[in-house]
């Protein structure tokens, strides 16, 4: 079974909390007593109505102020699919929580409120999604109720939308633009009646059928090693495997592949994966690599084709977005975490940092504070073998951790 | 409306869990896996075995006993740890109470479910456990809806709900502060209803309790109590056979049984896809209050 995982993004006014409320209300993933708590405390708070918001807003702060902090995951499925659903806030200041929750998603879901059209958060919203280069995007015009189901006013939306994408889409993204209603269940899971000029698919519809190309297994072949497996018992005492998850593309039995950064080749003996033999291995399995020959390569090292052998960079210009109350300044050093391998670097210049609604690009900044994206470039203190995140998503971004407090203070995204 | 059963397991979830152990390994010096025999852990101690074979699993099983297990979870314990050779760490909570650092709970609602947290931060400081590998899922609990896969503890245990780290992509920073730990939570993505398939797909044995048997219970507040010793019952609570089944493992005093005639994995699994009460519904720690679960994690519970 597939898993689709999808990132929301919004505030409580723009119904997102109803929308999700009214997918696992109409795909029957609500539990009865879940059900019976959400009219309670919808009650408590003096509401007339059940309020869907509180099935997500799991934390004591986020229900006094009827905002969404942090990202909630949610779960449902269909007899097709699995969903995650990565509910993230959307005010500015939780930006950080929005780029985290919408990092692993396949598909960005927009909600515009009918009545207001493109707002700030749309933009941002957007810029996010292109940032991360999610490959579907579907635009919910809501409480299309509230307009009178105006076709008229759907189309206007279409169009400003159009000159964002215009402006700022990218190539290969598929853009769907549904009205619906989430109060009324209006295009979410089922059609009531209430838009006849719209013949296109339900949310659920649209969702289900989404195509999943694994683009990435026909990127470059990618395998960063996480451990040497070496058991050391008598049954197995010259075994020796190298035990990762697949980044991208694809590994065959009998590859010729390279360890980065030796260089040295060797030829891929067997795919293991617990007590089966595989013939190969694709993106985002985990599995163990043995290799023909006895070569030196230890965690954070990477295997790749012989043929397909990426750049080993040591100066990085990327974009990312500064996920820290401390800012960011020139000349400082972090530490840089490329999917599991970690090296030093430092900021060499902050190149200009972008607004995300207007687009527009500020150069010269002396520092980046939180929340804010931009591009910059780094120097590392050891070559990382990774690729243009346009090119292979998989293999092109990093973290950047304070040195001295641990946390994670950027995401950066290699150009 | 009838689900319809989708009875495949999702293989991502797997990948996705294996490479969170093997990074667990990776990044911390002496990672401890949160045993309780429940469902969840037993999927735990199946990845773990998956995760570094043919290896070892490198590192200890840790299980907080607070003396109100199910037997027949102790029994299945006892039998797994044996089985596939594994190492387990047993801690209990009548030490800390005899210690003096907890304090029994008394009344009907007696349980030593808050009081775990005690010994299991104690465990951890003397074992100098810098990762706590955890079976906790997001769609269990609202709270936990929340929390990161690598979930920073300060000092005292205690989750810091608006301060989380950022989690991106795969990229799992490991890197702590002293005195700090993490809990990991492998399953972090995985439903009831994808254990389950696992469950089946791995033909996994599990504590009998998680299947139709008769017991004695008793009822109260509209949930099916086990009647055991460490229950404290009112005159009028009088126990009587039942055939019953539980769909968590916790304390015999926090747990709730369903009614229940399912007595193999496939009964179970469409039980739970009818079912109108949540899994934790019949979880009678949760229902002290609408954020029991937020204000127990803050304290350093699991």
């Amino acid at each position: 079974m597939e898993v689709l995982r999808i990132a929301t993004s919004g505030s409580v006014d723009d119904g997102k909390s109803t929308l999700i409320g009214r997918l696992l209300y109409d795909t029957n993933s609500i539990p009865q007593d879940k059900m019976e708590a959400l009219h309670a405390a919808s009650k408590r708070k003096g509401l007339d109505f059940t309020d869907l918001s509180l099935l997500t807003d799991g934390l004591v702060a986020e229900r006094e102020q009827g905002i969404t902090i942090d990202v909630a995951h949610i779960y449902f499925s269909t007899p097709t699919r699995k969903y995650i659903i990565a509910d993230t806030p959307g005010h500015i200041e939780y930006t950080r929580n929005m780029v985290t929750g919408a990092s692993n998603a396949q598909v960005s879901l927009i909600l515009i409120d009918a009545r207001r059209g493109i707002v700030e958060q749309t933009h941002r919203h957007f810029f996010i999604a292109n940032l991360l280069r999610i490959p579907y995007l579907v635009v919910c015009v809501n409480k299309m109720d509230l307009v009178e189901y105006s076709e008229a006013r759907f189309n206007q939306i279409m169009e400003d939308f159009q000159q964002m994408l215009d402006n700022a889409g990218f190539k290969g993204q598929e853009v769907k633009f549904i009205p619906i209603s989430s109060l009324y269940g209006e295009n979410v899971a089922t059609r009531t009646g209430a838009i006849n000029w719209y013949e296109g698919a339900t949310l659920l519809e649209y969702l289900e059928q989404v195509s999943f190309d694994h683009e990435d297994r026909l990127h470059p072949a990618r395998f960063p090693i996480q451990s040497v497996i070496r058991p050391r018992t008598t049954e197995y005492h010259d075994f020796r495997g190298f035990a990762g998850k697949v980044a991208s593309g694809h590994f065959n039995v009998g590859d010729e592949v390279v360890s980065l950064p030796s260089g040295q080749k060797s030829r891929i003996k067997t795919i293991e994966q617990f007590e089966k033999q595989l013939t190969v291995a694709h993106a985002r399995e985990s599995v163990i690599i043995t290799l023909e020959d006895e070569i030196d390569s230890s965690r954070g090292n990477m295997l790749v084709k012989a043929t397909e052998v990426p750049v080993q960079l040591k100066e990085v210009s990327a974009h990312i977005c500064w996920m820290d109350q401390q800012k960011l300044t020139a000349g400082k050093t972090y530490l840089l975490q490329h999917g599991i391998n970690r090296v030093k670097a430092k900021v060499q210049q902050i190149n200009y940092v972008t607004d995300v609604t207007s687009h527009l690009q500020t150069a010269d900044k002396a520092d980046m504070g939180l929340n804010d994206i931009g591009k910059i470039s780094l120097k590392t203190a050891a070559p990382i073998f990774a690729d243009s995140y346009h090119t292979n998503p998989a293999n092109g971004a990093f973290i950047l951790i304070d040195e001295f407090n641990n946390t994670t203070v950027a995401v950066g995204f290699i150009e | 409306m009838t689900n319809q059963i989708n009875w495949e397991f999702p293989q991502a979830l797997e990948d996705e869990a294996i490479y969170i152990l093997r990074e667990t390994v990776a990044q911390f010096e002496k990672p401890v896996l949160l045993f309780s025999g429940g469902k969840d852990s037993i999927t735990l101690v199946r990845l773990a075995q998956k995760a570094f074979y043919p290896g070892k699993i490198p590192f200890s099983l840790l299980h907080v006993d607070t003396g109100h297990n199910f037997p027949e979870t102790i029994e299945f314990r006892d039998w797994l740890v044996n089985t596939l050779g594994l190492d387990i760490i047993v801690r209990n909570v009548q030490d800390s109470i005899n210690q003096g650092k907890v304090q029994e709970e008394t009344g009907k609602y007696a349980s030593r479910n808050a009081l775990q947290t005690v010994t299991l931060l104690d465990a951890i400081e003397e074992g100098k456990f810098d990762a706590c590998i955890g079976g906790a899922r997001r769609d269990e609990e609202k709270a936990r809806a929340k929390e990161r896969i690598f979930s920073v503890r300060d000092e005292f245990g205690q989750w810091n709900a608006k301060m989380q780290r950022p989690e991106l992509f795969d990229i799992l920073n490991g890197k702590i502060n002293i005195g700090e730990n993490v809990r990991v939570f492998p399953i972090s993505n995985w439903t009831e209803l994808d254990v389950w398939n696992y469950i089946r797909r791995e033909k996994l044995e599990i504590p009998s309790i998680y299947f139709s048997h008769e017991r004695e219970i008793i009822e109260r507040d509209g949930l099916y109590w086990p009647y055991s010793p460490y229950l404290n019952t009112t005159a009028d609570e009088v126990p009587y056979r039942q055939k019953v089944r539980f769909r968590t493992v916790g304390d015999m005093t926090c747990t709730a049984a369903v009614v229940s005639e399912a007595d193999k994995l496939e009964d179970i699994i469409a039980e739970i896809m009818e079912a109108k009460i949540s899994e934790r519904g019949a979880r009678i720690d949760d229902k002290r209050s609408e954020a029991a679960m937020e204000k127990r994690k803050q304290a350093g519970y699991f």
